[in-house]
């Protein structure tokens, strides 16, 4: 009598926590939300690109060099693939974080050219695309750790024990990668007044 | 022993990146640098609270003596996340943090308001108004003008709306879920008097229960689910009661669970905004 009792307590708590099924797919969802915010922080600094490389050459001519790389940096993120299947697939993800990374790199590079020109660096529109700059590379920084929280919770979740046998059986949901610190940009380039 | 124990858990305290910690959130103004005078505190405090009131949107203050080499913009996100100012759902929240030693500011912008507040308009705040000010060591003043120019911001972003519905509302999911457990508590009391008595109850919430389901049923359905909460009724107390059961003895588990967030005494908290690192930072 007293084991069927615990029998019918046990089969009552398994039916209540369940086999995971839910959970895996919430939080395959937050992976996804996640991974559209990165998306987003990433599109406006690419959407700010345009203005600061024209003010910047108003007064400085001479870097040339450092504008082109900005500017090729930019448009090569615009042929590189997109959307949601990037979190199912590491390789096109590396490809997306490497892009990124270069337009990080060539515009913390404009940003110390800069540093040369006091009348540019005076500018209002200038000092005001700073700091929208500066707020982008932030908001960049918070969605990228919020998304590899996210994918760390989803790892988690698809690994541990029913779950991962629930994932097996039913769902066939992958790991998914998250994002590595970027090269040489291990702070997000600082923009100094 | 205890010694012993002591340590063990100290262990269990992770250890933090970076030694500056997010201080606890007491109320709007949060002066642990001792920048502001006290009539200026009380003064902000009282038109914090009343902007709060008219525009549904919580501003607050925090002055700290020094980052420790923490990078402003990562202390405010802390900060933001573990505070969580501003309305759920619509996240009107902003957050103003100065910090003495380093000169520097940083104005944390709520999801919800970065179409008024953006960083460009956050940045022109910190070097326009405040910074002028700060460098002369007006603090009062300088975090005075600072707190104006982002009222003048945001108002009018949000009307001043209904009463906050506590994230406990908003949470519960599955009102017939939460029904079910609350009912087999009852039986499980019930039980603890007469095991009739429990299946009475339980066919009584049983009915409750085909009320509150969406789908409409047939009253020979309905009696005959009567008769299953009877029997689930009659049945459940027999699960709990762990053998001898001598009548008087309390209830069962109970005790503990409900009733988390009290935490009132006039004190303040963060109404659950979202921050997405919107905002800008500066120096004076």
């Amino acid at each position: 009598m007293k084991s069927f009792k615990e029998l019918i307590l046990i089969v009552l708590v398994t039916l209540l926590v369940g086999c995971g099924y839910n959970i895996m797919q919430a939080k395959e969802e937050a992976v996804l939300a996640a991974w559209g915010d990165v998306e987003a922080t990433y599109q406006r600094r690419a959407d700010l690109i345009p203005n600061l490389v024209e003010v910047v050459k108003g007064y400085a001519q001479h870097e040339a060099a450092t504008l082109t790389a900005v500017t090729e940096a930019r448009s090569k993120i615009g042929t590189i693939q997109a959307g949601k299947e990037l979190v199912n697939s590491p390789e096109a993800l590396a490809k997306f974080q490497q892009a990124q990374g270069q337009l990080s790199g060539a515009l913390s590079r404009l940003m110390v050219v800069v540093e040369r020109y006091p009348d540019l660096k005076a500018n209002q529109n200038f000092m005001d695309l700073q700091n929208q700059l500066e707020g982008t590379e932030n908001r960049i920084n918070v969605a990228r750790s919020r998304y590899n929280k996210s994918v760390e919770e989803f790892n988690v979740s698809i690994r541990t024990f029913p779950n991962s046998m629930t994932n097996s059986l039913l769902l066939h949901l992958a790991r998914k990668e998250s994002f590595k610190a970027e090269e040489g940009a291990k702070v997000a380039p600082k923009i100094k007044f | 022993m205890r010694a012993l124990l002591l340590i063990l858990l100290l262990l269990l305290i992770p250890v933090a990146g970076y030694p500056l910690e997010v201080p606890p959130l007491s109320s709007r103004v949060t002066d642990l640098a001792g920048m502001l005078s006290a009539t200026t505190r009380q003064q902000l405090e009282t038109e914090l609270a009343a902007f709060e009131q008219s525009q549904s949107t919580q501003i607050v203050i925090l002055t700290v003596p020094s980052l420790e080499g923490e990078p402003v913009e990562q202390f405010g996100i802390k900060v933001a996340e573990a505070w969580r100012i501003g309305r759920k759902g619509i996240n009107s929240g902003v957050i103003l943090i100065l910090s003495r030693r380093e000169h520097k500011i940083r104005i944390e912008v709520g999801r919800g308001l970065e179409s008024r507040l953006t960083d460009l308009v956050s940045g022109r705040i910190i070097r326009n108004e405040m910074a002028p000010l700060l460098k002369r060591g007006d603090s009062d003043g300088g975090i005075a003008a600072g707190v104006y120019a982002v009222m003048a911001a945001v108002k009018g972003e949000y009307a001043a709306a209904p009463p906050q519905k506590s994230e406990h509302d908003e949470q519960s999911a599955l009102p017939l879920f939460s029904f079910f457990i609350v009912a087999l508590v009852i039986c499980v009391y019930l039980g603890a008097i007469s095991r009739y008595l429990s299946g009475v109850g339980g066919a009584i919430l049983m009915l409750f229960g085909i009320g509150l389901s969406p789908t409409s049923v047939s009253f020979v359905v309905s009696a005959a689910l009567a008769l299953v909460g009877f029997v689930i009724g009659f049945l459940v107390p027999t699960l709990f009661s762990s053998g001898g059961r001598g009548g008087s003895g309390g209830g069962p588990w109970l005790g503990g669970g409900f009733g988390g967030g009290s935490g009132g005494d006039g004190g303040f908290s963060g109404g659950g905004g979202d921050f997405g690192g919107g905002g800008a930072s500066g120096d004076w």
